[in-house]
């Protein structure tokens, strides 16, 4: 599972979406692997806006990863400057800038291979096997 | 803007001009449709560019390829008129140009001589550049449409080739070839469809609840999206579920079906989830303007209860304090498994879309399969939801059910009048056994018999037929369909 993913998801829990505690999911016991995939500059600019930052660094926090910058870069900090005058008209191929590629390292390379997902407000802790989590509730929870 | 010809193909008509609206969307282009009709292949759309028809036109399934229209008519001798009418002023820029000049007879044929003399019929356009079947700089293609085994042609245009279609991606995601699919997989072109449906195009962020093998979220990275997906039951994610291929065994997943076309880098991964119970963030109307919606798209093929069961967690009866006890106390060991429960048909419907309003972002879209009886007009009903506008609906037909390819737009909060989404909590279904939740799932059993005698009916004859059909040799469930 990519830490990007932790993004979107909470609590299974019914009774726990409305519960601000319920998000982000604290991971616990985490393996984690680091798996090298292609930097896609078109989604880290738009799934940036998307991004609950404040959140993204408490996970990278309890992790013990690389801490995050405190606000958020903008898109314009993903992209490389361009150096020197740029031809009226040509479209030069923007290239990703560090910022963009520790975003990228943190949300898309680094997974959590095996561990648990750790609910901020009811406890319920949900698997992670072989890098799949597993958020079905037990029978007594549903 | 110039007039352009499609070359569309004839079957899976109702998605054709949906698709090419959606691709028009995708690219930013507005695209007129000038002539379409279901009975034809030849579409006239009027599209900005040459660019821009060969943008709308490379990711389409459902169309062969496009051409700038040079002239048509019902007779040679009006599409000659028109041809003189509309393109000579371009001829002289292919007057040297090596060039080449097809015929494509849409049901009809002709042989060698007669394709040569139509051929021979525009040498008024003076090209004298050499003729090359192959790598030629300029394409010229006649297209001829007869009626049903009439003998001449009804129609006739005339066009310069701008661009082919993607159609090629349907050999290359062919089920046929793919390591890991399941009885439900979707054949490859329809998934593609739904991709271009949806608009899934580069940097978007795509998912499919119900992803099974994956088909669908192949079929969006194609075309560029990041996409996620999840499955109620994670062993078809982690692939230790088998195959449905005959005689493959070993350990096939997901994983490994992006592997096997490159695609890998735009998968996000997946889950195991109910989407009664979702992990997903949802959208909370009351603080809406913090937190929105953050997915592009939405594509899925539920769970019709034929082929898969449609379940979600939960259990038949209520649990006593002693079997809640039991989940509470064992529900951490390793072979653990929730307990899961026939669901209504209809409320599932409503659950996605639903769903798909607390987390699309503003004009993101959900595309989703959902199967109908053919008999029954009650089953026509298609859901709808005051924060989702009906896009487009496309209808597969097969003998006694089709199902439908349902696309919709997730409006901005701005264009969702006030109140709308305090709708009526809905009754549905009551009861237990799948049977009594899902309606469609009970006449596919029974065999659409209502179906059976509506269309019997008319004629005293079909008394035989039915003996027929009584041997069981052609019992709905034999028939070779789709069905989930």
């Amino acid at each position: 599972m990519k830490l990007i993913t932790l993004n979107f998801v909470t609590c299974a829990l019914k009774s726990c979406k409305s519960s601000p505690a319920s998000f982000p999911l604290h991971p616990r016991d985490a393996t984690l692997e680091v798996i090298e995939t292609d930097l896609n500059l078109a989604f880290l600019k738009n799934i940036l806006p998307r991004l609950e930052w404040n959140e993204l660094c408490v996970i990278t926090a309890e992790l013990g990863l690389p801490p995050l910058p405190s606000s958020p870069p903008t898109r314009e900090d993903l992209v490389v400057k361009p150096e020197g005058e740029v031809a009226e008209g040509a479209e030069a191929e923007e290239e990703a800038s560090q910022t963009a590629k520790d975003l990228h390292r943190v949300l898309l390379e680094t997974t959590v291979k095996e561990g648990k997902l750790v609910c901020g407000n009811c406890g319920h802790e949900y698997k992670v096997m072989e890098g799949v989590p597993n958020f079905l509730l037990p029978g007594h929870l549903v | 803007m110039p007039n352009y010809l499609v070359r569309l193909v004839q079957m899976h008509e109702s998605f054709r001009q949906a698709e090419l609206q959606a691709l028009a969307d995708v690219a930013e282009v507005s695209i007129e449709f000038v002539k379409y009709e279901e009975e034809s292949p030849f579409c006239i759309v009027r599209l900005p560019s040459d660019a821009a028809a060969k943008t709308v036109i490379s990711r389409s399934l459902l169309s062969q390829g496009i051409y700038e229209l040079w002239g048509q008519g019902a007779t040679y001798d009006a599409l000659h008129e028109s041809v003189k009418d509309i393109s000579s002023a371009k001829w002289v820029q292919y007057e040297s140009a090596p060039f080449r000049f097809t015929l494509d007879c849409f049901r009809g044929t002709r042989d060698n001589a007669q394709q040569r003399d139509i051929i021979e019929s525009f040498s008024y356009m003076g090209f004298k550049g050499p003729i090359r079947m192959r790598d030629a700089e300029a394409s010229f293609k006649v297209f001829e449409e007869y009626e049903e085994k009439a003998t001449g042609p009804k129609y006739a245009y005339l066009g310069r080739f701008v661009a082919a279609s993607g159609r090629d991606a349907k050999t290359t995601y062919d089920l046929k070839k793919r390591h890991y699919i399941s009885t439900t997989s979707m054949d490859a072109e329809l998934a593609l469809v739904t991709a271009n449906m949806a608009l899934a195009a580069p940097g978007k962020l795509f998912y499919d609840p119900f992803m099974g093998t994956g088909g669908f979220p192949i079929a969006c990275a194609h075309f560029g999206a990041m996409v996620c997906g999840s499955d109620i039951d994670g062993r078809s994610i982690r692939g230790t579920g088998g195959s449905a291929r005959k005689g493959q065994t070993g350990k096939f997943d997901v994983q490994g079906n992006f592997k096997q076309y490159g695609l890998e880098s735009r998968y996000l991964g997946a889950f195991v989830s109910d989407l009664t119970n979702t992990p997903f963030r949802l959208l909370q109307h009351s603080n809406s303007a913090s937190r929105g919606g953050y997915l592009d798209g939405i594509v899925c093929d539920p769970p019709y209860g034929i082929r898969e069961g449609l379940k979600v967690l939960g259990s038949r009866d209520i649990l006593n304090e002693q079997e809640r006890a039991t989940h509470g106390n064992r529900y951490k060991d390793p072979g653990y498994i929730p307990p899961k429960k026939p669901y209504s048909f209809t409320a599932i419907q409503d659950d996605i879309l639903a769903f798909a309003v607390s987390t699309l972002v503003e004009n993101g879209r959900l595309s989703m399969w959902m199967p109908t009886a053919n008999d029954e007009d009650v089953e026509l009903i298609i859901p709808t939801h005051p924060c989702l506008e009906i896009v487009s609906v496309c209808v597969q037909t097969f003998n006694k059910w089709s199902r439908r390819l349902l696309t919709y737009r997730r409006r901005a909060e701005s264009e969702v009048p006030e109140g709308a989404l305090e709708t009526v909590k809905k009754e549905y279904e009551k009861g237990v056994k799948a049977d009594e939740l899902n309606n469609f799932r009970k006449k596919y059993f029974e065999g659409f018999k209502e179906f059976e005698r509506l269309r019997q009916e008319p004629s005293a004859e079909d008394a035989n037929h039915k003996a027929d059909r009584s041997k069981g040799v052609s019992g709905p469930w034999r028939e070779k369909s789709g069905a989930n």
